[in-house]
């Protein structure tokens, strides 16, 4: 047979037929082992014994794929800021491959008695220590704000007694929002405004995610939002929800995210359904919706999930004429630095902000530049680790004293916490700077 | 609603840069797109124009000389020889002082990190004192735990290619060692913040070293390792230290010089005043009656419309990502340009691996404003490509990849930004 007539006949082998379990093959196969990943890496800056991203995934995952070597204890020491997905110039799923690798070295290597994988456990189910810690808000803040907790904290758990946990607010956004009126009270006031601004407006539905912070401590962050968002004409949404589980893909609890996930897809599928896009004020929560879930879990609807699912800032300057609504804009802010975090850059949403505000009038804005804040959620919150994320931070640090701004911005309420804690800068949202100069000016 | 600009520039290698600089640079508000981070770090940092003509077996000295020579449907042909004068006189501009070799139109010749010799037209500061054409002899440094340069056999292949001096390898031991198979980024930072060793700090240490295997040599290559953001201090201290000239031999992927070179042309980019979106592949466009009216960024599933009056395509070749192909053929991968190829499969490819390969050609034809073409037909009005998208050209035989891209990108981004 000619090769002609041969290429004719051929009849292309499914080298990967339907997979019944993860199977990391084909992204693995397209890993060149460039290298250009583990210059981008944050950990494999500052940490000689951590091997870089490149290992964590494709090697790794073929080093074990015949069962008799463990997953390398170093996996632990991965932050989780996906900048090697964006570095790679081949698409191998790196975040996907090191979720999956931490999770394998959590369930099966790291002792479930010892005292990281307790404390590992409770920083990846923030969610429910944040409900408890919110119920009595000031009592909350008065005891973590305590040297001898702090110190317990410290010698019992491994946080580092470095850093104050974040204040609860007075009372949660959840509280807030119910005592407004819900979502008719939204529905009213986005009607009342669509009718101020001539429109009619089928389609300006959102539901928003607010995830933990949002919800206990930054809830300015999502009043903000909700003020804004109105005032364009947008009905909003707050319907019961599970921590994103960011925290939890980050510490190897790959069991404890899905059940997260299956609750989000399921409450949050059937508002796209009706309509509604989605959007959240923490690029972590958002990136976790659109780009973890669907590389982890094979859940009805996820997909359609990620697809509707937007970062907050991103929405409005994807759906709204935001220059021309700014362009009339005239306000006295002080000047600022803006930070992009990680999981904004990974998501594509970096530099939106900048853009945006450059014309402002009155509006003076730098930038940190490419750096990783080295918080990382749940990383920097570890004992062991604290120096690391300092380390890790210094460029940023730095580049704020450098900047003449007087307030940080930034979309990621974990690099914020990261800014005050090194620079004792104080920290806005894109949203509040948003409603300032939109709905007050 | 759409995003929109002015002139959109697709991709983010050397031509979507050039592109997007030219056109900002008539004052069209313009926009670059690119998906992922360049493979910029894989490259040598080396700017080559043309370092071979077809049928050439010795280098070049001359590149304008053969331009006059290429075919008819070589980029190169389509844009003249000022194009490429252009092109290299904006690089000059965005990159300032870190790069040498424009005091000239002949080729300059680099030793490689194999030992070959390499024709190329601009060369970075730290390449300098490296060039083959100086008759000083040379010493070559190879790092025992630096996998990527094997010193000794660099120089015997200098040696056997006729050079004009005398020149020696020698491998030390790096003055810190680090876990196996570590990246040079991790030398490059020991250097750059020259932390403390036993006999003293890495740039103290690593000279010493030298200096006990250095004869009469008055130039000292090292791969290319020597400091990131702090290189040219690395660099300094070394030649002080050892009272020669020192330079960097540009290594494999990832690749210091190439990545310098990146962060060099981002932010000429971002001094131009270019908006640069990245993270997210153009997948998808809306044209209508020979105009493209909007391209589609995919957002993880859903669909982001950007828009503006002029496109430049700048998305690269196979390996870049502009140029698929898959069983059935060979297309353009947003708006499905023609590709030539040949119909069986088998003959785009030679089984020689160093044999002349089709593959290396592909990429959409053009006419003389770059406008992609299906025969004789632009396909799109306010659509040009640059760069290696562009097919006609062996950009690795030739030694013109970043030339082609600088002069296309030139004219597509400056015809681009001068109709708005």
């Amino acid at each position: 047979m000619s090769k002609q007539a041969e290429s004719e006949t051929f009849d292309p082998v499914d080298l990967f037929p339907d997979a019944t379990e993860m199977d990391l093959r084909p992204g693995v196969d397209k890993c060149d082992k460039n290298s250009n990943c583990e210059t981008v890496c944050p950990v494999a800056e500052v940490n000689e014994d951590f091997p870089g991203p490149k290992f964590q995934g494709p090697e790794q995952w073929r080093l074990t794929r015949k069962g008799d070597i463990e997953f390398d204890e170093s996996v632990d020491k991965c932050l989780n800021c996906m900048r090697c997905d964006t570095a790679c110039t081949n698409d191998v799923p790196l975040g996907q491959m090191h979720n999956v690798a931490r999770a394998n070295y959590v369930d099966n290597q790291m002792s479930h008695a010892s005292r990281e994988f307790l404390r590992n456990k409770m920083l990846a189910n923030y969610g429910t220590l944040g409900k408890l810690g919110s119920m009595m808000p000031r009592i909350s803040n008065a005891v973590f704000g305590l040297g001898a907790t702090r110190w317990l904290n410290e010698k019992l758990l491994g946080f580092p007694s470095e850093r104050s946990f974040p204040d609860f607010a007075t009372q949660t956004f959840r509280g807030w929002w119910s005592d407004r009126g819900g979502d008719a009270t939204s529905a009213e006031r986005a009607r009342e405004a669509r009718e101020a601004r001539g429109e009619t407006g089928e389609d300006k539905k959102v539901a928003f995610f607010h995830g933990c912070y949002a919800n206990y401590h930054q809830t300015e962050v999502a009043k903000s939002m909700v003020r804004l968002y109105e005032s364009l004409g947008y009905e909003i949404a707050v319907p019961e929800q599970s921590c994103c589980g960011t925290p939890m893909f980050a510490n190897g609890m790959l069991e404890d995210a899905r059940g997260v996930a299956e609750g989000n897809v399921d409450t949050f599928g059937a508002l796209v359904e009706d309509g509604y896009d989605l959007i959240a004020t923490c690029t972590s929560c958002s990136m976790a919706l659109r780009k973890e879930y669907p590389e982890l879990f094979d859940i009805d609807g996820v997909d359609e999930v990620a697809a509707h699912m937007f970062d907050a800032v991103e929405y409005l300057r994807v759906n709204e004429d935001l220059e021309a609504e700014l362009a009339g804009a005239d306000v006295d802010f002080p000047a600022m630095t803006y930070h992009a975090p990680c999981h904004g850059e990974v998501m594509g949403v970096e530099g939106i902000v900048t853009e945006l505000l450059a014309d402002v009038d009155g509006v003076e804005l730098d930038d940190t530049g490419d750096v990783c804040c080295g918080l990382a959620g749940t990383y920097g919150w570890k004992d062991e680790k604290y120096d690391d994320s300092m380390e890790i931070g210094a460029e940023m640090f730095e580049a704020f004293e450098e900047a003449p701004g007087e307030v940080a911005l930034t979309e990621c309420p974990m690099c914020s916490a990261q800014i005050e804690h090194g620079t004792g800068y104080e920290v806005k949202h894109p949203m509040q700077l948003l409603e300032t100069a939109l709905v007050e000016s | 609603m759409a995003i929109e600009d002015d002139v959109l520039v697709i991709g983010g290698g050397i031509a979507g840069l050039t592109s997007a600089i030219a056109a900002a640079e008539t004052g069209a508000r313009t926009r670059l797109v690119t998906y992922k981070q360049s493979t910029l770090g894989n490259a040598s940092g080396l700017v080559d124009v043309l370092g071979y003509a077809p049928g050439d077996d010795a280098p070049r000295a001359d590149p304008y000389d053969a331009l006059a020579e290429l075919p008819a449907e070589h980029p190169y042909s389509k844009v003249g020889a000022d194009a490429v004068r252009e092109g290299l006189a904006l690089f000059d501009d965005a990159v300032g002082d870190d790069y040498l070799g424009n005091h000239s139109e002949a080729n300059a010749l680099v030793a490689t990190h194999a030992g070959s010799v390499k024709p190329t037209a601009r060369y970075p500061r730290s390449a300098a004192p490296g060039l083959v054409s100086d008759d000083r002899d040379m010493l070559l440094v190879g790092i025992d735990s630096v996998t990527g340069f094997d010193a000794p056999m660099a120089a015997d292949h200098l040696s056997a290619a006729g050079v004009p001096f005398d020149v020696r390898g020698e491998t030390v031991r790096f003055p810190k060692s680090f876990p196996q198979d570590a990246d040079v980024t991790r030398y490059a930072r020991a250097l750059d913040r020259d932390e403390s060793v036993d006999d003293g700090t890495v740039r103290e240490v690593l000279a010493d070293r030298v200096e006990a295997v250095l004869e009469d040599e008055r130039r000292v290559g090292f791969p290319a390792v020597l400091g990131d953001s702090r290189h040219e201090v690395v660099r300094t201290e070394l030649q002080d230290r050892l009272g020669v000239d020192v330079f960097e031999v540009p290594t494999g992927p990832p690749s210091l010089p190439g990545l310098r070179l990146e962060d060099a042309l981002y932010d000429a980019a971002e001094d131009a005043g270019v908006r640069i979106t990245s993270g997210n592949p153009i997948v998808d466009y809306d044209a209508d009656g020979g105009r493209v009216e909007q391209v589609l960024m995919d957002r993880m599933g859903s669909e982001v419309a950007y828009e503006a009056q002029q496109y430049v395509l700048a998305t690269g070749g196979p390996v870049g990502g502009g140029i698929e192909s898959d069983r059935g053929g060979v297309e353009e991968s947003i708006f499905g340009l023609p590709v030539e190829h040949p119909d069986d499969r088998y003959e785009w490819f030679e089984d020689d691996v160093w044999g002349d390969h089709a593959y290396t050609e592909f990429g959409v034809s053009v006419d003389e404003d770059l406008r992609p073409v299906a025969g004789e037909d632009a396909q799109f009005e306010n659509l040009r490509a640059a760069g290696n998208v562009i097919g006609g050209y062996d950009f690795a035989t030739e030694k013109s990849g970043s030339g082609v891209s600088l002069a296309t990108g030139y004219v597509a981004g400056s015809e681009a930004g001068e109709l708005i």
